[in-house]
């Protein structure tokens, strides 16, 4: 398994590592929902550094990003974060990322960990034109700090005024604790927060530091099982459940990003007529009924011993509501909130409810 | 991680705890401590007869399943309904918080479980 950075600063807290698409990380240190609810009530933070950065360079940097993905960068101002799906010529999804504009020529791609050989190989077989192509991702370090607290906690770490920073935008280079860092007001769990791009020899001592800053805060190290949960609460898509080369952002209801009026994109033409035809799967919220966890892949029926009308794509105890909740992708003619349906659990129906996504109240700084 | 002398095991990690010829059964604190915090657990029926090696009842944590497994054979006399409302009670004492009580058949197989020291192997990660 590769090892981030921060490997040691894991084994250190008692984090319970596990193989997360290759890489060694922790799933928890104190326990799942300990960890989400400090995040939701004052921070967390998380080592993200699997995930795959690809700096895009050249006079063409635009036009080609404009061409990859199915959001429009093109109206976004220099230190802007864009988020897009980035689809194939049928309208499935290659991936959804985080696009950095540096400026109209300079751009940086941040990818999901799981998805970054692929995408490197997709991006790479494209046309190009004058564009420089680097993928930086085994020398940068990624920590993401979020939570209500989490500007306070970062502030005693740096001068850079941190009210500037507004939400979804980012500074290339500020000094925390004297090292280098690329930040962003983004995130993954729904609230307030930050993620800082560091080189890895910088990565260790800014964690440590960070926890020691937000100590009296209630700042708590995370790993991945909250990060799911967190960001499973706000309805925020993950690859491979949600969206995938088999489901189309306009199913997984980010048709938001997917821009009609845009010059030509790869799946544009499929993405439009998919539109004019309306979808046929919508993805819905839904709350269990009956006794019962569902889980990613679970069949949903509408009738007890119907025929399917769906799958979950992902399914858990959700921890600020209190409750077993899901995600399903059904046939467009059943996604209607306030109906019943039922999920299929160890081969037994189990009664569900239609409900509105997300299922918490995101809480950002904007 | 707790293991209790008195108590018989399954390299599966479920304990069992004779009352006469009644058999308390439920997940023991390894299994516990693995799955972190449970968020669910699935109960049998009262009144089902069941088999050695047949599920007795899946104990979910927020990020995984796992079942649990009659070690005997037997009838389900009694279920914990207190873990339906509080399933973190396997966390908070995974030995109090039985699953449910067998009324057994065949006392045998008790005597053929894991005892605390031939079990503990099976608890080195």
């Amino acid at each position: 398994m590769k090892e981030t950075a921060l490997y040691q600063e894991h084994i250190r807290l008692g984090g319970k590592i596990v193989d997360f698409g290759g890489w060694a990380l922790p799933v928890q240190f104190g326990g799942i929902i300990e960890e989400h609810l400090a995040c939701r009530e004052a921070a967390g933070l998380f080592d993200v550094s699997h995930m795959g950065e690809i700096m895009v360079e050249g006079p063409e940097a635009e036009a080609f990003i404009q061409y990859l993905v199915t959001n429009d960068i093109s109206i976004a101002s220099d230190n802007h974060v864009i988020y897009s799906p980035m689809c194939y010529p049928d309208g499935g999804v290659v991936d959804d990322l985080l696009i950095y504009k540096f400026n109209k020529e300079k751009y940086l791609l941040v990818v999901n960990a799981s998805n970054l050989e692929k995408d490197w190989q997709w991006i790479n077989e494209q046309e190009k034109g004058q564009v420089e192509l680097l993928n930086l991702s085994e020398q940068i370090s990624e920590l993401a700090l979020q939570g209500p607290k989490a500007q306070q906690i970062l502030a005693r770490l740096t001068d850079y005024g941190l009210d500037d920073l507004k939400f979804y935008t980012f500074e290339p280079e500020v000094i925390i604790a004297g090292a280098k860092a690329l930040l962003s007001r983004t995130g993954y769990t729904g609230e307030d927060g930050f993620e800082l791009y560091l080189d890895n020899q910088d990565a260790a001592r800014i964690w440590r530091q960070l926890l020691e800053a937000g100590e009296a805060d209630g700042l708590t190290p995370v790993g991945l099982g909250a990060r799911d949960t967190l960001r499973f609460e706000v309805a925020m898509p993950l690859y491979g459940q949600e969206i995938d080369a088999r489901i189309t952002p306009l199913e997984a209801g980010l048709g938001s990003f997917v821009k009609a009026d845009k010059p030509d994109y790869i799946g544009k033409e499929a993405l439009a007529a998919i539109r004019a035809a309306g979808v046929r799967r919508k993805t819905v919220g839904f709350e269990m009924v009956g006794r019962g966890v569902a889980r990613s892949h679970f069949p949903v029926v509408k009738e007890e011993n119907g025929p399917e009308i769906g799958f979950v794509t992902t399914g858990s105890y959700a921890p600020s509501v209190g409750k077993n909740l899901g995600m399903a992708l059904l046939s467009t003619e059943y996604a209607v909130p306030g109906e019943r349906i039922y999920v299929i659990i160890r081969g037994k129906a189990v009664e569900a409810r239609i409900i509105p996504r997300p299922f918490h109240k995101k809480n950002y700084k904007k | 991680m707790n293991i209790k002398p008195e108590l018989k095991y399954t390299k599966d990690h479920e304990w069992l705890r004779l009352e006469g010829d009644i058999a308390f059964i439920g997940l023991a604190d390894y299994a516990q401590e693995h799955l972190g915090d449970i968020v669910f657990v699935d109960l049998p029926q009262v009144g089902d007869g069941i088999s050695a090696g047949e599920v007795l009842g899946v104990v979910e944590s927020v990020k995984a399943a796992s079942d649990v497994y009659c070690p005997v054979d037997g009838e389900i006399v009694a279920i914990n309904e207190e873990l339906a409302d509080n399933p973190a009670a396997i966390n908070e004492d995974a030995y109090a918080a039985w699953i449910a009580q067998v009324k057994i058949t065949n006392l045998t197989q008790v005597e053929s479980m894991l005892d605390a020291d031939a079990y503990e192997p099976f608890c080195q990660e």
